[in-house]
């Protein structure tokens, strides 16, 4: 199951839309990586609300594409984890620390929004 | 003389078989009717001797000897066990909030039974054969009564225990907005594993719900903190980022602080205010309020 990559002006928004393999999560990553720089993009949006569940391999990767996406000159933001995933992703040792996190799309439109209206 | 007594003692011997053991507790509960004032006496005397019901007058437990007595008498008559069970289970009712322990419950309704038993061994001390029959007829009787009462008291501290726990589940959790994004969940009392997850559960979800950007957890009113609940505290604030909320923590006491200090609890990430006011205020800093008096706003 191919994850969409939508282009919102300087974002790109990634919406998982349902349990994702570990080779579709690895595309995703892949795609990602690639699209940023070619968009020229200033920050992917990864939105993970349907997402029941998250293992460590998921939360994991997740961490990767932020920390690779830095490399390539952008930002990331994840959105929409639950409270459930949220409590257990902790509880499994993963606080995704070095990446930004807000509660849904629209937060995170609005947190990149007004940080890159600093920015400039 | 001598035959008198070979022949009281065969006819006493006689009716064994046939004598029916009802009969026999009619003439014991007749026995301790007739002496009730003295055997009640007698037996709050025990009480007060062995301390138990120390929470109580002395008036007050002569009062329930007297019930407890005849619902005693009764139970015996009768052989049915509601009344008294009704009567345990309001007793209790109206001790339990006064410290009486299980211990002192069950300690009455055994003294009663020995001072009720040394009665019979008194009156029937030259006819060892009716002692025997009448003693068959009254232990079991005696011991389902002690059952009786024991259960009931256990059965009303454990319904008010589960009560209560309810009360404080439903009380011990509000997670409330005071302004646009911002929560304040102010925990008040010992936070057990249990209730530590519960709080957790709800304010996450109360962050979903609410939207909130900023939370402040306020713990003024929690005396201790042991490893469990504080790491179970770190997690909460780091769930709360993943949700895209912020954490403050007020209200530290110096004892927590030191003891989070001395375990070696990591709360580097955490961002604590001394008191709840300046958790608001730093709150509301973040998310872009300035409060200013209104004389000083500008028109």
């Amino acid at each position: 199951m191919e994850v969409p990559i939508l282009k919102q002006g300087e974002f790109l928004i990634a919406t998982i839309q349902a349990a994702l393999s570990d080779a579709d999560l690895e595309h995703l990553r892949m795609a990602l990586i690639q699209r940023v720089v070619r968009f020229r993009s200033r920050a992917v949006i990864v939105d993970v609300t349907a997402m029941d569940v998250m293992d460590s391999f998921a939360s994991r990767t997740l961490k990767e594409i932020a920390q690779m996406i830095r490399l390539r000159g952008a930002e990331t933001v994840i959105v929409g984890i639950q409270p459930e995933v949220a409590f257990a992703m902790v509880q499994l040792g993963i606080t995704l620390e070095s990446v930004a996190t807000a509660l849904d799309l629209e937060e995170g439109l609005a947190y990149l929004g007004q940080r890159f209206r600093n920015f400039n | 003389m001598p035959t008198r007594d070979s022949t009281s003692r065969i006819s006493g011997r006689y009716p064994q078989a046939t004598e029916d053991p009802s009969e026999l507790l009619r003439e014991l509960v007749a026995h301790l009717r007739q002496h009730r004032t003295q055997l009640r006496e007698e037996w709050v005397a025990r009480i007060s001797e062995t301390r138990l019901l120390t929470a109580m007058t002395k008036e007050e437990i002569f009062a329930e000897a007297t019930s407890v007595y005849d619902s005693y008498v009764e139970a015996l008559e009768t052989e049915t066990f509601e009344a008294l069970q009704a009567y345990a289970r309001n007793l209790s009712e109206r001790i339990i909030p006064r410290g009486v322990e299980t211990h002192e419950v069950v300690g009455i309704v055994l003294l009663l039974r020995d001072v009720l038993a040394r009665s019979l061994f008194a009156k029937y001390q030259t006819d060892f054969e009716k002692l025997n029959r009448i003693l068959d007829a009254y232990e079991p009787a005696a011991n389902r009564i002690a059952n009786t009462v024991a259960v009931g008291f256990v059965q009303e501290r454990e319904r008010v225990i589960r009560q209560q726990q309810e009360a404080i589940l439903q009380l011990s959790t509000p997670v409330l907005q005071v302004r646009e994004r911002l929560l304040i969940l102010p925990i008040i009392g010992v936070i057990d594993p249990q209730r530590a997850r519960q709080l957790t559960e709800q304010l996450l979800r109360g962050i979903r719900t609410n939207r909130a950007k900023v939370v402040v957890i306020d713990i003024t009113g929690v005396a201790a903190m042991d490893v469990t609940v504080a790491n179970h505290l770190v997690q909460t604030v780091e769930a709360s980022r993943l949700l895209g909320a912020t954490v403050i923590v007020t209200g530290l006491s110096p004892e927590i602080a030191q003891t989070l200090v001395t375990i070696g609890v990591d709360l580097g990430k955490m961002n604590t205010v001394g008191d709840l006011q300046g958790g608001i205020e730093q709150a509301e800093r973040l998310l872009g309020y300035k409060v200013v008096p209104a004389s000083e706003s500008p028109q």
